[in-house]
Parts: C-alpha cells; sequence; structure tokens
C-alpha cells in the first residue's frame, strides 16, 4: 500500500493525551446550516490533525478517482489552516475513521467535501489563533501565520501549531461558525498545484489497488453467466479442483469462483470452469430498436416540470425524436478488490466511489454487522461512475470469507467488466415546440424513457450487487428509483434552461430494465442536453436564424449568456480548416444540472464523403465553474470529458443478442483513438466569489449536441440516434444526394 | 521451469510455466508496479513494457520467449528521484487523469524517441494508436511528447 493507504485503524482508534484547549468557544452565531458533510461528521479532529512533529494530516471522505480531488481539497486546506502544501499529508478514505461524505459522486467532491473541509479548517485555524494570543500575551488581531508558526508582530515572539497542540487532538464540535478566508489571501487555491499522486503513478512505484500485495495472497477469478443473474444448470468442477496451483472452487448457490496461488493459474481454472458450467437465464428482449423497446415497457411516470400555458398564439409547430443507447464505463482497468477474512473482521480494499455505502451493502450480502467490516479505499482505474467497483468487492469478500486468514485478490477479466458491469441507460427521447408570430418558442415539450440512472448499493439496497442476488440465500432486488429534482436521474438536465412560456417535461423510468444499469458520467444529462440542444438547433434553422443568436434570444442567465459569448470568440478562426471531405461546424450549451457548471462548446467536424466516418477536429469550450480551486484541475476535467463525449457520440453502443452481450472486449467496443481524438481548448471564466462547483460532467451533453450539430450543417441531413455511426452517416448521405 | 530474466538492469530467476504471461511474472514474482492489466488481449497497451527497446504487451508474451532480452519496466525507465525525461514532461504537462494507461504510454513515448527524436504531431498519434486512454487525456500526452523531444539535450 502506499503511504497515503498506510493509516492503520490503531492510528485512528488511538486517542493520545486528548484535548486542545476550549478556549472561548462561540456559543452564540452558529451557522445556520452546516455545510452538509460537516454535519454528518461533527467532531473536528475527524478532519484535522496536527502532530506534535509537525505533520499535518486532513480526512477527507471524498475518494480520488483520477480527478485529482485529493490535491484540489489539500489546497483547499492548506490555505484555510495556513500551513505549506508539502506539510499537509491526506490519507485515503478508510471505513476505520475517515468522515462519512457518502459517495464521490455528481461532480459534488468540492463542493460538498471542499467546503466541509474550509470550514472546518477555518475552524482549527481561529482556535489555534486563539490560543495563541493567550499563549503569547496578545490580540489574536495582532498575529500573523506562516506555514504553522503563529507570530506576534508587536513583539515578534512565535510560537507553532504544533507546540500549541502538543499532539492533543481538537477537541470541539465542529460548528462553521469560523470565518474562512477571503479569496484575494489564498495561496493555494486557484492556482494549478501539480496533482500529489502523479509522479508516483508516472513511475511505477505502489499506488493503485492492483500493486497491494500481502503475505500469503491467493488470486481469484470468477465465472458467471451472461446475463444478471443467470442460474447455474450444470458444473463439474472435478477435473478442476486438480489443475496446478488451484486451492479451492467456491460455489455459493449461483456465485461461482476459483482461487489458486498465482494469477495465470487461477485464470486458466476460470476458462476451464466456464467450460464446465452451464447456465440458464431469461433471454434479453433484444432484436428490436431499444428506443421503441424503451417506450414499450412498463414505466412510473413523473411530470418534472410544469409551466402553464400562456395566451400566446402558436404559429409554427415542431416535432422530434432522439436516442441514446446504453453506454459502458468502460474503465481501462477491470475492476479489482483484495479482501481478508480473520474469522472476526472482514478487511476489504476497493476502489468504489463510496467505502461507507459499500459497507452497508457488503453487511447485507454476508450477513454481518458493519462493525465487523472494514472498507479501505485504494486508487483504481477511472470509473466514470457506477462501475464495477462495489460487485468485484463483495465478490472478494464472499471469497474470502471461504478461506480465512489468507488475502484475497481479485481482478474480472476485460470480459466479465464488459458483460457484467451496470451500462449507462439507453434513453429514448420526444421534443416538441411551439413557435409564435416572432418566431419565440411559446410552447416546450419533453418526454424522456430511460432507465433509471443510479441504482448504486448500500445498506438495505444491497440487491442491485451481483453476488447478492447469485448466493444461496438471495437479496432481491431494490423497488426501481431514480435520482430527483433539482438534481435529477434520468430527468437530470431535462428542463431546459432556456425561458419558455408553456412547458411540460415528463420522465418515464422503465420498471424491468433489459440491460443492467445505473451511473455513467452526467446520468441523463448526455442524452437530454444531446436532444435539447439539437432540437434548437433545428428550430433555428427551420426559421433561418443563427443558432447562436436563437438561443440567447431565449435565455437570460448571465453567467450562461457568458460562457456563450466567450466561446464565439474562441473560435473565431475559419470553420473547418483542415477538412478534406465534408467540413462542418456547431455549437451547443447547457449548465450542468441546471445549478453547477456552465459549458459552451464549438466542434468543427470533417465527414469523409466516401465512408460516412466523422472525425471531430477541434473542439472549443468556455467554462464556468465558479471559483476555481486549481485551474488546470479544471482544464483536464473539460479536456476529458469532451473527448470521451466524443467517444460516446461517435463510436460508443452496448451490443447484445437476445442470447449474449456482445459487447466483450475493445475490439467490439471500440473507442476513440489517439488518431481520431480532436485538439481541445478550454478556457475557464474564473469566478472567485461565486461558490465552487463540479468541473467533471459538465461537457458530456454539450459535447454530443455540438458534434451532432456540426454533422447536420456537414451533411445538411440531421442524425438524431447516437451513435454517429460511419453506417449511419452514410446512409444519410446516400439520402441527401 | 526456471526461467532467467534481465530486468531493468539485474537479473531474475522465476519458477513458473514456460507460458505464464510475462506480466504476471512481472507484477506478481517481481512485485513491479508498472505494467498494468487491462485486457490481457493485447488491445489496450497498459502491460507495455520495453524488450531491448521495443514496446511489447506483456499480457500477450509468454515469458519463455523473453528469457534473455533486456527488459525495462516504467520503474527501470526512471524513478521520482532521478525520472526519464519523458516522465519528467508527463509531469510538467499533467498528462493524466487516473494514470492507469499512463505505463503504456510513457515506455512507448520512450521507445518512439529514441527511434525518431523529433516527431511530429501526426507521428506521435500514430505511435500511441494503439494505447488506449479512457480519461481522454490525449492531448495532453501528445504535447507531453513533443515537450519531452523539445528537452533532449
Ligand atoms: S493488458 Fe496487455 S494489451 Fe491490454
Ligand atoms: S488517464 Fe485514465 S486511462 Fe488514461
Amino acid at each position: 500500500m502506499s503511504a497515503e493507504c498506510a493509516v492503520t485503524r490503531r492510528e485512528f482508534i488511538a486517542t493520545t493525551g486528548t484535548l486542545l484547549v476550549a478556549v472561548a468557544i462561540p456559543t452564540s452565531g452558529f451557522a445556520q446550516t452546516l455545510p452538509r458533510s460537516l454535519g454528518r461528521n461533527r467532531r473536528l479532529d475527524a478532519w484535522v490533525r496536527i502532530e506534535a512533529d509537525g505533520t499535518v494530516t486532513v480526512f477527507s471522505g471524498k475518494v480520488e478517482l483520477g480527478q485529482g480531488i485529493r490535491t484540489a481539497i489539500a489546497q483547499v486546506a492548506a490555505d484555510e489552516l495556513d500551513v505549506s502544501l508539502e506539510r499537509l499529508r491526506a490519507p485515503t478514505v478508510d471505513t476505520a475513521g475517515s468522515p462519512d461524505e457518502g459517495r464521490t459522486t455528481g461532480s459534488n467532491s468540492v463542493p460538498d467535501g471542499g467546503t466541509a473541509m474550509r470550514y472546518a479548517c477555518a475552524q482549527a485555524r481561529e482556535l489555534l489563533l486563539r490560543n495563541a494570543a493567550a499563549h503569547l500575551g496578545v490580540d489574536v488581531a495582532d498575529l500573523a501565520v506562516d506555514d504553522g508558526t503563529v507570530t506576534a508582530s508587536s513583539s515578534g515572539q512565535s510560537v507553532t501549531y504544533w507546540a500549541l497542540l502538543g499532539g492533543r487532538r481538537f477537541d470541539a464540535e465542529a460548528d462553521a461558525t469560523a470565518e474562512p478566508k477571503s479569496p484575494a489571501s489564498y495561496r493555494y487555491v486557484g492556482r494549478s498545484e501539480p496533482r500529489l499522486d502523479l509522479a508516483a503513478k508516472f513511475t511505477g512505484q505502489t499506488a493503485y489497488i492492483q500493486d497491494i500485495r500481502l503475505p500469503g495472497m491467493l488470486h481469484a477469478r470468477i465465472v458467471r453467466g451472461d446475463r444478471a443473474v443467470s442460474q447455474i444448470e450444470s458444473f463439474d468442477d472435478t477435473h478442476i479442483r486438480g489443475l496446478p496451483g488451484v486451492v479451492s472452487v467456491v460455489r455459493d448457490g449461483n456465485f461461482l469462483a476459483v482461487v489458486a496461488e498465482r494469477e495465470e493459474q487461477a485464470i486458466a481454472a476460470a476458462t476451464a470452469l466456464r467450460a464446465a458450467t452451464q447456465w440458464r437465464s431469461t433471454p434479453y428482449p433484444a432484436g428490436e430498436d431499444m428506443s421503441a423497446l424503451l417506450r414499450k415497457l412498463p414505466t412510473m411516470d413523473e411530470i418534472v416540470s410544469e409551466i402553464p400555458p400562456g395566451d400566446t398564439p402558436v404559429v409554427r409547430e415542431l416535432e422530434a425524436a432522439y436516442s441514446r443507447p446504453f453506454i459502458a464505463h468502460a474503465s481501462l482497468g477491470p475492476s479489482c478488490s483484495v479482501a481478508e477474512w480473520d474469522g472476526e473482521e472482514m478487511t476489504v480494499w476497493s476502489h468504489s466511489q463510496g467505502v461507507y455505502p459499500l459497507r452497508g451493502a457488503m453487511a447485507d450480502v454476508l450477513d454481518l454487522p458493519e462493525t465487523q467490516i472494514r472498507v479501505i479505499h485504494a486508487d483504481g482505474a477511472g470509473c466514470y461512475g457506477h462501475n464495477g467497483a462495489d460487485d468485484v468487492a463483495c465478490d472478494a469478500a464472499l471469497i474470502a470469507r471461504s478461506l480465512p486468514n489468507r488475502p484475497i485478490r481479485l481482478v474480472w477479466s476485460r470480459e466479465d467488466e464488459f458483460c457484467h458491469e451496470p451500462y449507462g441507460s439507453a434513453m429514448s427521447l420526444q421534443l416538441a415546440a411551439g413557435l409564435d408570430a416572432s418566431n419565440r418558442i411559446v410552447r416546450w415539450r419533453h418526454d424522456v424513457w430511460s432507465c433509471s440512472h443510479s441504482t448504486r448499493p448500500a445498506g438495505g439496497t444491497a440487491g442491485g450487487i451481483l453476488a447478492a442476488r447469485e448466493k444461496a440465500d438471495p437479496l432481491s432486488l431494490p423497488p426501481v428509483t431514480d435520482g430527483r429534482q433539482p438534481t435529477g436521474g434520468a430527468d437530470r438536465n431535462a428542463i431546459p434552461l432556456y425561458r419558455f412560456a408553456d412547458q411540460r417535461v415528463i420522465e418515464h423510468v422503465v420498471l424491468d430494465p433489459p440491460l443492467r444499469n445505473s451511473a455513467l458520467r452526467s446520468l441523463g444529462a448526455h442524452g437530454n442536453v444531446f436532444a435539447i440542444e439539437s432540437f434548437i438547433d433545428e428550430i433555428a434553422g427551420d426559421i433561418g436564424e443563427d443558432p447562436i443568436a436563437f438561443r440567447l434570444r431565449h435565455l437570460e442567465d448571465p453567467r450562461g449568456r457568458a460562457v456563450i459569448e466567450r466561446v464565439r470568440q474562441m473560435s473565431t478562426v475559419q470553420a473547418a480548416e483542415g477538412a478534406s471531405g465534408r467540413p462542418g461546424r456547431g455549437f451547443a450549451f447547457a449548465q450542468y444540472k441546471n445549478l453547477s457548471s456552465y459549458l459552451a462548446v464549438v466542434v468543427d467536424i470533417d465527414v469523409d464523403d466516401n465512408d460516412g466516418r466523422t472525425r471531430v477536429l477541434r473542439a472549443w469550450a468556455a467554462v464556468d465553474v465558479g471559483q476555481v480551486i486549481n485551474p488546470d484541475g479544471v482544464r483536464n476535467q473539460i479536456e476529458g470529458g469532451l473527448v470521451q463525449a466524443a467517444s460516446w457520440t461517435l463510436k460508443e453502443q452496448v451490443r447484445y443478442t437476445n442470447q449474449r452481450i456482445e459487447t466483450r472486449d475493445w475490439a467490439t467496443y471500440p473507442i476513440l483513438r489517439f488518431s481520431e481524438v480532436p485538439d481541445v481548448e478550454v478556457e475557464l471564466i474564473d469566478r472567485p466569489d461565486v461558490p465552487f462547483v463540479g468541473a467533471g460532467e459538465a461537457a458530456q451533453g454539450p459535447m454530443a449536441a455540438a458534434i451532432g450539430n456540426a454533422l447536420a450543417n456537414a451533411v445538411g441531413v440531421r442524425l438524431r440516434d447516437l451513435p454517429l455511426t460511419p453506417d449511419r452517416v452514410a446512409a444519410a448521405l446516400r439520402a441527401s444526394g | 521451469m526456471a526461467v532467467e530474466l534481465e530486468v531493468n538492469g539485474r537479473s531474475a530467476l522465476v519458477d513458473v510455466a514456460a507460458d505464464t504471461p510475462l506480466l504476471y511474472v512481472l507484477r506478481n514474482d517481481l512485485k513491479l508496479n508498472g505494467p498494468k492489466f487491462g485486457c490481457g488481449l493485447g488491445q489496450c497497451g497498459a502491460c507495455t513494457v520495453l524488450v531491448d527497446g521495443t514496446p511489447v504487451r506483456a499480457c500477450v508474451t509468454p515469458v519463455a520467449a523473453v528469457a534473455g532480452n533486456e527488459i525495462t519496466t516504467l520503474e527501470g525507465l526512471g524513478s521520482v528521484e532521478s525520472p526519464h525525461r519523458v516522465q519528467v514532461a508527463f509531469l510538467a504537462e499533467q498528462a493524466a487523469q487516473c494514470g492507469y494507461c499512463s505505463n503504456g504510454m510513457i515506455l512507448s513515448a520512450a521507445a518512439l524517441l529514441e527511434r525518431n527524436p523529433s516527431p511530429t504531431d501526426a507521428e506521435i498519434r500514430q505511435a500511441l494508436d494503439g494505447y488506449l486512454c479512457r480519461c481522454g487525456t490525449h492531448t495532453r500526452i501528445v504535447k507531453a511528447v513533443h515537450r519531452a523531444a523539445e528537452d533532449e539535450t
């Protein structure tokens, strides 16, 4: 394990000496609303500790997913505490003591975890300054801090934080009454600090869950039928047990795994066991168009926004249908977990997005109290939402329980990952608009059919975990739920940001999803923004108005207008320079979740006349995330989001027949490659006085729509079903002559 | 069977089946972290090592096939204390998100610069085309390779 994983349980529960100094903690002025994460974890020493040797440790409950959260939170903490970044330690999240901040999802890590850390550190600093003032016999106003050393300007005398504390803990409840610093006085926040974890990752130091090697560790592989959940019809493991290195064949109901001394032996045994096993499962409802299927299945429906009709007469009506398929998270590193059962406690290393919810789910799966389970986060490959991380951890724990005192490392195969991860849900959309005599939209209808965009497990809802339904006494699938407004799930970003007089938005959530489904980066925003921003372009085209001007006529939000204006300035170069086929330029805009980051994007594409291949040449994006903690970190997230969204939009679709998943490897699920990746340029509009919001998911919807709009401009035909594959584009080219 | 390997300038003796993929020997027997398991199918490049300076996919390379060759992993290329110029450039450009693909990217970029000290954009993209990055950090990686090329003295 890395140094960051190395905080042991003992360290967490040791109560050294105790107590700082409860000098004059104010009892009045209690913050009206505590930042959410602080409210759930009130002990100040759960967030920040200072050792006698001058080490400053901050404990966040948000996990590193490759998005740079560890660095961003350390920047916030260092500034608020007035210590140098080099002095800070930021250990990984561990249920044995880290604050419980739920999951690291939805671009909430900086708003939730960063805000909580900011207030906790501001309070710690305030306490330390009060004590320093008493110690030095001066007023707090007389003090200045430099890297933890507090100096009285009148006398020149100083004392350090660690001398003041003498190894004791902060003995206070977080109350969020200490005022955080003003943006002007930040030293780290707002600067492109390099990521704290990348040097190790670029040189092969211990950094990932895959790098955990415990004494006596065994290697496991799972064997599953294609469909969640398949029944074992027959299997014969007699010859498997005799294969080289095989330690155990684990069967618990329909859960099947092999354990071997060596990894390649486990792989060979799993291959043999797969060949010796027959499965039975309900066939997939395949063979028809997914968009049509979603509209046919039973749903639960909700009106998510309704503005009653005005009295302006509609003189022109338009309608269009859009769709996106199931999309795989397709992490580059298949899901992995290490688990050890010592007869009393289950210790599990996981790259889950939420170690506390996972612990709750695992308690149900193993039928153990949570107090006997410890889940420690370790970095994995990027996940982009709810992938196989929680499943593989429960798989590993089930296997480990059958082999006490032998640590088990389980890695899913590439095929396991593609076949069994919960895909981002397919979506079908129907949009209609009515225009008045002045070509203003005065009626808007948006219907979205989809499966839930979150089936994340927790205590009480563990039935979504694969092993939970495979084991001999299975748990049942929890009832279908989906995210609610204001953030939404299938309906995320279904409510237009534009101002329409008469508007109705309805979501239809499928009750029996055709494939295993859950949260993929941006949830429903990808499909909804693709549909809205395509449709707006279509309407503008229909009335012959510039699509950006048309949008601005319907958009009041000044921050939205500002990113649109900015991207317009960024992209003044000649359209589609460098195109060899049919060039096209497209624009799109959204505010993620209608309450988070604003992003406007312009893309230039080039469509090959012969085969319909579409290449995105360039993308310009203007972004407003409020206060920027780490500009390069935000740019990195946006750049990656644009490229990944281009990949989803042009290439990606989970394919299956009614018997099997056909998406099984990178050949059957191609993603964008270097030769196809656009140049991207990102500009940030920094607003130091506006609260920071997340950046990770802002690009997904706008990028999809901008490519669709560029394609319509290039070939003169509108494609409304994702992905925009060469086949579809070539067909459109033929149709348009 | 006993196989003798030359890894990062040191020789190592391992006792494994001859057809064991090199990747598992490097990761599990020699406890190296650089080469990553990504697919086991030769499709993604995460497991890349240099064999006599040429990028090779360790997940589909039987260990016996490279006995006696010089194998370099990411940790053999450079360390935190003394990084290779490609590693320096990747840090300067912050050319990763999760970093799971970085092993293959850095090693193949180092091999590219050995045979072509100042590659064009297109040559870099072509050399890296078989290496997948799911986080979408491609443009940073291309910039990092250019930077490493310029850093050559
Ligand atoms: S792991 Fe070897 S190429 Fe993917
Ligand atoms: S940085 Fe995550 S796969 Fe490339």
